[in-house]
């Protein structure tokens, strides 16, 4: 994974990605960039009827990943990123893991963990 | 208002690393990053204020803001994520996005250029994040006292102000052990 190795930005790269998506850029379901999507659980389904986009998203996934590496390792924005990931969530393609929020925040319990899991760095 | 769909025990959350152009803040985050840190992208297009279909209006001006980001894996279930953003006015739809749901931000200031941080640091208080101020230390200069930058960031007393190396692994931890343990506190019923 390497960051430098990513192309470099260009208004056509970013704009075109939106055809991938017919043109919508409202994700059918709300999507946190650090959401974790994973496709390890989920049969596999025939690649011939899956877009590359689809393909090469599962086998990312196949460990599980957030909807910001998935943009990043792409190359794609994150708008398009979010309407993809949302879509294949929706077609039973991969799996979801939104993050634990008590209204809009982290929780305590999640606090102490991120706290723990710090410390023990 | 949370996010749909939640079920398992794998879980993931975030902090927020900002400050002004090359304070430090992807040399923070590669410090303790499991991974190389990457980079995504942002496109806000006019189109996004309130239309949904790009193929109707295929035409708009752009801005793009490119974040740096790092994972931490802090244990079996749960990933963090750092952030890496540009504390500009011009970027701020990208920061709605990146406060949501977060566990708090840090604010790396140069103390050479305090005022680059001004705009991290209003947004943060408006928009109700808790974070802590973190002076990194270019070859080891501090030229102003805290109690000056203090207040020259007119800086509420409950806000912690640390010293840190972005370079350095064990001074990245402290300092985001620093936040998380000033969000518990100001988390807590007074
Ligand atoms: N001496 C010293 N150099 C540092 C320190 N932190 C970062 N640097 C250097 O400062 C330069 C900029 O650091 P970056 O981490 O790229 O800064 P940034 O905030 O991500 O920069 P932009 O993304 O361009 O805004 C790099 O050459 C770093 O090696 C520090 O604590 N001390
Ligand atoms: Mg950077």
């Amino acid at each position: 994974m390497d960051g430098e190795g990513q192309a470099r930005s260009g208004r056509n790269r970013l704009i075109r990605p939106y055809a991938m998506t017919r043109g919508r850029t409202r994700p059918r379901i709300e999507l946190a960039i650090e959401a974790l999507v994973s496709s390890a659980t989920i049969p596999p389904r025939d690649p011939s009827t899956l877009s590359t986009e689809y393909r090469t998203i599962i086998s990312l996934t196949g460990t599980v990943r957030s909807v910001a590496e998935i943009s990043a390792l792409m190359r794609m924005p994150l708008g398009v990123t979010r309407v993809l990931v949302a879509d294949m969530a929706e077609e039973g393609l991969v799996q979801i893991h939104q993050p634990a929020l008590d209204a809009g925040k982290p929780d305590l319990n999640l606090l102490e963990r991120v706290l723990s899991g710090l410390r023990r760095l | 208002m949370g996010f749909a769909g939640s079920d398992s025990g794998l879980s993931s959350t975030k902090i927020v690393v900002a400050g002004g152009f090359g304070v430090g803040k992807t040399t923070f985050v590669g410090a303790v990053s499991e991974i190389t840190p990457l980079t995504t992208e942002a496109v806000m297009t006019e189109a996004s204020e309130g239309v949904d279909d790009l193929a109707l209006t295929p035409t708009k001006k752009t801005t793009t803001v490119a974040m740096d980001f790092g994972r931490v894996s802090l244990d079996r279930d749960l990933i963090l994520y750092l952030f890496g953003t540009p504390g500009q006015h011009r970027f701020w739809f990208m920061w709605d996005d990146l406060v949501r749901g977060a566990i708090g931000a840090v604010v790396l200031v140069d103390t050479r250029r305090l005022a680059d941080s001004f705009p991290a640091i209003d947004y943060f208080e408006e928009a109700g994040l808790p974070f802590i101020v973190a002076l990194n230390g270019f070859d080891g200069s501090h030229p102003h006292q805290e109690d000056e930058v203090r207040e020259a960031l007119t800086l509420s007393p409950g806000v912690p102000l640390v010293r840190t190396d972005a370079r350095t692994r064990e001074s990245v931890k402290a300092t985001l052990i620093t936040l998380v343990e000033h969000v518990v506190k100001t988390s807590l019923p007074v």
